[in-house]
């Protein structure tokens, strides 16, 4: 028994230290992609290819000074990057990113690669996400700045609106998936159809997995849904007041967003960590292979495609997303019926 | 005590104690903020009694869209502190008016509350064993208690559409032809 | 040991939380929370009997409690709104007279 508590204790700080980790590559590889697609080379000084940058930019932000505008709430200006980043971290822990393993024999009983298996996986990981607008309005309103309280409330308003999407493309999966624990979802996708075609819920599900992808982007406020803290709209939007690592707290929120929802995308529709010619106990390996793929989609939308004006924006959240999203479930339930999934 | 005991009076005291300071502060952000606290508490006493779906449900749609909406008003209105009329700084519990008629009577509902229950005798521990899973309660939904279920869907419509006709601004234009109704 | 009783007072504690809130606080906004805790001492109410009585039932009526609370909430707010903007205030004692 102890033999697993002392793994599950690992398991936990691994993910949290390894999350932080991926947020540091994101930065790299932004810079990186952003260049190369602009036709110019990024930064290539600071180690090896540049791969000690993210450690230069850290080091830099914490050496800054640290500022609060004297008009600003103090307990709530410093309550907002907590609420931010805790939400962040706290939605990565009920994502599996493995089969059940018992690490070459250690363990007596096999350990789940997640941190907490819960019944209702997929929900938890909405109201988590629902929880993160907090610290974004918090943030808004606490600075007391124009500038600041039109982006975070914005913000906010962008991502209540694109929740409804998202959760629907989410029901549509649990129509197919039929449970509600994102294990049994991923083991409910492992297989091929022919011999070659995974079954995965991708081919299931196309417009579901748009849907969802948009809908993911425009939750985690990257482009082309950043209008809120876009540099040349409105300064900053909500973190215009912040410096230092409470900025990085920010920053660090958003990248652990972005590879939270590749991570449920992935389980949800790209079979997670099944995947050919490896065995089950190293299928993280395709795990992280299919994270990362859509981690580079999400950087090059950003750098390819130009800004919804704010209007246009809400617009499509509700008026093109939403419709399509209940046009997709109504299908997907039609077809479970015909079918008889 | 057991683990579900400690839980249950953290959780408890958690609830009880960020209700009573939602209705203590001055500020209504904090106020807001301080329910969102007593919903997560609770939401903790939902899975303690083995209501998982409910205990998330909770979440989501207490704590993280209700409470948004009212953030969201708090912060356009840009809510004023309590009353100006009155006294600045006598706090709003101890003001005399409100204070001797509105906590006697919560008392005394507290007390009425406290003797029921106490009458009702012993009702003993729970029953062993996991109520219901989501399946269950889907099934039941769209089943047994489908035409609730359709009414509220249409209980929605209408919240959404007076809260959109409320809240609407008047436009000037009308209202001077119309001579001011 | 917790029984039902526990949470049923506790229950009965958040209400009359609650119920002094409307009572005492002279804030429209301040009122609609205390509303909020009213509705949410009675879910935990029918949690726990839904649990003492091993029936779904319970979880199900605090889902409807749930839908209706959204409504109310909403629209009260809706109404919040208009009426700050003919009065400036958010105090229920400026609304007394008849006179719009």
């Amino acid at each position: 028994m102890t033999a697993l508590l002392i793994a599950q204790i690992l398991l936990t700080l691994f993910v949290f230290i390894a999350l932080l980790h991926s947020a540091a590559a994101m930065v790299w590889v932004e810079r990186r992609v952003a260049a190369l697609l602009q036709q110019r080379r990024g930064p290539t000084r600071v180690g090896w290819q540049g791969l000690l940058q993210p450690f230069a930019d850290v080091i830099k932000l914490m050496f800054k000074e640290e500022l609060r505008p004297r008009a600003a709430d103090p307990l709530l200006f410093a309550l907002a990057p907590i609420i931010s980043a805790t939400a962040a971290f706290s939605a990565f822990a009920v994502v599996p990113f493995g089969a059940s393993t018992t690490f070459f024999g250690l363990l007596d009983q096999p350990l789940k690669l997640q941190v907490s298996d819960v019944n209702v996986a997929v929900l938890v990981i909405f109201a988590i996400a629902s929880m993160g607008v907090y610290g974004i309005v918090l943030a808004g309103w606490s600075s007391n700045s124009k500038y600041s309280l039109l982006g975070g409330l914005r913000s906010s308003a962008q991502m209540i609106s694109y929740e409804l999407s998202y959760g629907l493309a989410l029901a549509s999966v649990l129509l197919i998936g039929n449970t509600l624990s994102l294990t049994d979802l991923v083991n409910g996708q492992s297989g091929v159809w022919f011999g070659f075609i995974p079954r995965w819920f991708l081919f299931l599900q196309p417009f579901g997995f748009l849907i969802f992808m948009t809908a993911g982007i425009a939750e985690t406020n990257r482009a082309p849904f950043d209008f809120p803290e876009a540099e040349q709209e409105l300064v900053a939007g909500y973190h215009t007041e912040y410096s230092s690592m409470s900025f990085a707290m920010f920053f660090l929120a958003e990248y652990i967003n972005m590879v939270t929802v590749s991570a449920v995308a992935t389980d949800l529709y790209l079979g997670g960590w099944h995947g050919p010619w490896l065995p089950e106990s190293l299928g993280w390996i395709w795990f992280l292979l299919k994270v990362a793929a859509l981690l580079f989609f999400y950087v090059w939308m950003r750098w390819t495609l130009p800004r919804y004006r704010y209007d246009q924006l809400m617009a499509f959240g509700w008026k093109v997303l939403l419709p399509a999203s209940v046009i997709n479930l109504l299908v997907t339930a039609a077809g479970v019926l015909y079918f008889g999934l | 005590m057991g683990s579900e005991a400690i839980s249950f009076y953290l959780f408890g005291a958690i609830a009880i104690g960020a209700s009573l300071l939602v209705i203590a502060q001055r500020n209504p952000v904090y106020s807001v903020l301080l329910l969102i606290a007593s919903f997560g508490a609770l939401s903790g006493l939902y899975v303690l009694l083995d209501a998982p779906f409910v205990a998330v449900i909770q979440i989501i749609v207490y704590a993280g869209a209700i409470m948004v909406l009212f953030l969201f008003v708090v912060m356009l209105l840009n809510a004023p502190h309590e009353d100006t009329e009155h006294d600045e700084r006598v706090h709003p519990l101890l003001r005399p008016g409100p204070m001797r008629f509105g906590a006697f009577l919560a008392l005394v509902l507290a007390g009425e509350l406290w003797w029921a229950l106490g009458r009702g005798g012993d009702t003993g521990a729970f029953p062993g064993g996991a109520v219901s899973s989501v399946r269950v309660i889907g099934r039941s939904l769209f089943t047994d208690y489908a035409f609730p279920f359709e009414v509220t869907s249409v209980l929605i419509l209408v919240a959404m559409v007076g809260a959109v006709v409320l809240a609407k601004r008047d436009n000037p234009r009308d209202r001077r032809d119309r001579g001011g109704l | 040991m917790v029984t039902l009783n526990h949470y049923l007072v506790l229950s009965a504690i958040l209400f009359s939380i609650g119920t002094a809130g409307v009572f005492v606080r002279r804030n429209l906004i301040t009122i609609l929370l205390s509303i909020e805790i009213m509705l949410n001492a009675v879910n935990l109410t029918f949690v726990a009997f839904g649990r003492a009585l091993a029936s779904a039932d319970g979880q199900i009526i605090v889902f409807f409690v749930m839908t209706v609370a959204a409504a109310e909430a909403a629209v009260g707010l809706a109404i919040v709104i208009s009426l700050f903007r003919h009065r400036e205030s958010l105090n229920p004692e400026s609304f007394a007279s008849l006179k719009w």
